[in-house]
């Protein structure tokens, strides 16, 4: 139970923040409505399933990459994270919150984008939804344990997308694959297959990305 | 509470720490000088467990949980007023009648009537305080206050001798200080970095 509290106080935190500064949430919105209308004018008309569908999931990575680059900003600005370090509570915590955090922002720009998106291009199928809801969760938790990887280096802004963007590809495949064909089960298996070995991973790893 | 044997620390090439031996019983007050780069605040950071030792002994007789540490910075969060800063610590430290603890402590440390200011607006003499809050809101056994005069005024100041005298009858401290007359008369172990 005092996981979950200390989760629970520590994702409060990170809404919090975001609801005091709005670094993170409106350059999100921003970018991705500004992604679709660019892409809207210049991809031919008519254009087809598959090409819309591929933008749609670079422009999800894209906007979420830009959600993890702020992630730990706090944290870093003060050194925060040395205290958060230091507390009696399981390191993991910090990254679950984190995450969590991210994964609200994230959706919240979709909530958005999401109908941009079908106004532009070609609609929405459920297969669509339900396969961002899977990749949210994998985005979140590969990125917000590399984003703490990054913020400890001094080329923090380089380092994140060149090791976000290598883990994102199974992501995108598997999302594309779920918008496109007509029995996306495989592909949705597949990005929660990811979701489950990559947030395992991440849970387990994070005491070390943390600590010297 | 504190025994470190030929303690070093490097940073890729760089070697920021040499050799220290230092042993810091309970109920001790130890100081450690030195000028700047000696590595007053890598030993700080070897001994409340931020970092670990490239070569030598280290051990410190207590868990995580019962050290109190003061950095440079002060480890809060700007965007954050005092109150919701020490509640997230308050929280994760597990601290019995934290309300209470917290509002103790920040009227004692004179930040009571701005507890609901955001921290980013506060004076680098208001965080400092905010700081020394959060380090002594779990009451740890053992504290290891890095340069903790830094930026107080004369009142500020005068009310950090006073917690520290009051500290020094019941906890373990180990304090970095580039004024080592001011802590002259409380401390029991020095030792002075080159």
């Amino acid at each position: 139970m005092n996981y979950v509290a200390d989760v629970r106080a520590l994702a409060r935190k990170d809404l919090l923040l975001e609801l005091r500064a709005r670094d993170t949430l409106p350059a999100m919105l921003l970018f991705v409505v500004a992604t679709f209308v660019v892409f809207h004018f210049s991809l031919p008309a008519h254009s087809s399933r598959l090409a819309a569908s591929g933008l749609l999931w670079v422009a999800i990575v894209f906007t979420a990459l830009l959600g993890l680059g702020r992630a730990f900003v706090p944290e870093r600005e003060q050194r925060v994270l040395d205290g958060l370090v230091l507390a009696p509570c399981d390191r993991s915590a910090i990254w679950v919150a984190k995450a969590i955090a991210t994964l609200a922002f994230l959706s919240a720009a979709e909530v958005v984008a999401l109908p941009v998106f079908a106004l532009f291009f070609h609609g929405l199928r459920g297969a669509t939804v339900a396969g961002m809801l899977l990749a949210d969760v994998g985005i979140c938790a590969v990125g917000t344990f590399l984003g703490a990887m990054a913020v400890a280096t001094r080329a923090r802004d380089l380092l994140l997308p060149l090791l976000f963007l290598p883990l994102a590809i199974p992501i995108v495949v598997g999302g594309v694959g779920a918008s496109v064909v007509a029995a996306p089960g495989r592909y949705l298996g597949f990005l929660a297959l990811y979701d489950v070995l990559f947030g395992v991973l991440c849970w387990a790893s994070f005491e070390y990305v943390v600590t010297e | 509470m504190i025994r470190a044997r030929k303690l070093g620390k490097r940073f890729g090439d760089k070697r920021v720490l040499r050799a220290v031996d230092l042993d810091v019983p309970d109920g001790a007050f130890a100081v450690v000088t030195g000028p700047n780069g000696s590595g007053k605040t890598t030993l700080l950071r070897l001994c409340a467990g931020l970092a670990l030792p490239s070569d030598g002994q280290l051990e410190v007789g207590v868990p995580r949980a019962r050290i109190g540490y003061l950095a440079h910075e002060p480890l809060v969060y700007r965007e954050l007023t005092a109150l919701e800063n020490l509640e997230l610590y308050g929280r994760l430290y597990r601290v019995p009648e934290r309300r209470e603890r917290i509002g103790m402590l920040l009227e004692r440390f004179g930040l009571w009537e701005a507890r609901h200011e955001r921290v980013g607006s506060y004076s680098r003499g208001m965080t400092q305080r905010l700081a020394l809050c959060r380090v002594l809101l779990h009451e740890p056994e053992l504290l290891v206050l890095d340069e903790p005069y830094t930026a107080l005024d004369a009142a500020g100041a005068g009310l950090l001798d006073v917690q520290l005298a009051e500290l020094h009858r019941e906890r373990t401290l180990l304090v970095s200080t580039h004024d080592p007359d001011r802590v002259d008369s409380l401390a029991t172990t020095r030792l002075a970095l080159a």
